[in-house]
């Protein structure tokens, strides 16, 4: 991760994809988010859904994930090239979730970052905030998931 | 028991659903699946960050708030999901050993022009921990099917 005086607003990053199956939908949602419609495909059928789907909460974690496993390999590669990873601090939040439509069994997920702000606090020294447009697009082109996140990342020392 | 229908939900009302225990069992488990970084996977580790300690992913404790409210109240209402959520701010650590519940406050009730079988209800959702400290807002609205006619309730 480069460190906050170095990161620009723009530039899309993808992050990579999932596939979400039937029994994963269920088993998340049977520890989180327990509705037939995410647990039962024939009730799910019956919903208004009109098939089985994933717990938003399992789209977003997902979206965490793969932002987590990329910025592991993207670590890796800028410590190839000799170059200083910075840390990533924990988020305060994020606004402006949709999940505006949903996520079915079988689903592929391509999910995606892109800064769009940038902001120093007084009252933490040593980090910056970076807000970012997080997404999530199944295979159609549709958007299933999008967010405004938030993250410390540590200056230059 | 009786189905909760949109009509049922009255704005400014407050209840509270819980308590659940949080592990670092499962904090662990949450964190290796879907938020793998080492504040949230290792004590030790998580000492020297910002959260000078083992905490829950903020997404778990998302998740978690969702059990409690789908086991308090939602389960047995005519949910039909949610278009998303206005804002979630994560405020304190939640630490093994916590016990969370959730405030739920309805804040405004709105039957839906385009569809007369279902209504959103705004929900501000308040997580604490046994302290009463507040350890995560959100506020999201939740749409809910509205009374089918004929239904006595």
């Amino acid at each position: 991760m480069r460190y906050f005086e170095d990161i620009q607003v723009g530039g899309a990053v993808v992050l990579g994809s999932h596939t979400f199956l039937a029994d994963e939908i269920k088993a998340f949602a049977s520890q989180f988010d327990p509705q037939p419609f995410h647990l039962d495909e024939a009730a799910a059928a019956r919903s208004q859904f009109g098939g089985l789907c994933a717990s938003g909460w399992h789209t977003v974690a997902m979206w965490m994930r793969l932002r987590i496993e990329w910025g592991r390999r993207d670590d890796a590669d800028r410590r190839a090239r000799g170059e200083p990873n910075a840390a990533l601090g924990p988020s305060p939040g994020f606004r402006n979730l949709a999940w505006p439509r949903p996520v079915y069994a079988g689903d592929t997920i391509t999910y995606a970052t892109e800064v769009v702000e940038t902001r120093l606090l007084s009252t933490r020294p040593g980090w910056g905030v970076i807000f970012s447009r997080c997404t999530g697009t199944n295979q159609h082109d549709d958007l299933v998931l999008s967010f405004l996140g938030t993250g410390f990342v540590e200056r230059r020392p | 028991m009786t189905q909760l229908f949109w009509e049922d939900f009255v704005e400014g009302s407050v209840a509270d659903y819980g308590p659940r225990l949080v592990t670092s069992e499962e904090i662990v488990a949450f964190a290796a699946q879907f938020d793998p970084q080492p504040m949230h996977l290792d004590a030790e580790a998580a000492r020297a960050t910002m959260l000078g300690g083992l905490a829950a992913s903020g997404w778990h404790t998302c998740a978690l708030m969702m059990r409690i409210i789908v086991d308090g109240f939602l389960g047995r209402s005519a949910s039909m999901g949610s278009a998303g959520v206005e804002e979630v701010r994560w405020l304190k650590p939640v630490r093994p050993g916590d016990l969370l519940t959730v405030r739920a406050t309805v804040l405004e009730k709105r039957a839906s022009n385009r569809r007369p079988d279902r209504g959103s209800i705004k929900f501000l959702m308040e997580v604490l921990n046994q302290s009463g400290d507040v350890v995560m807002t959100l506020r999201s609205p939740l749409m809910i099917g509205r009374r089918p006619a004929g239904d006595a309730g």
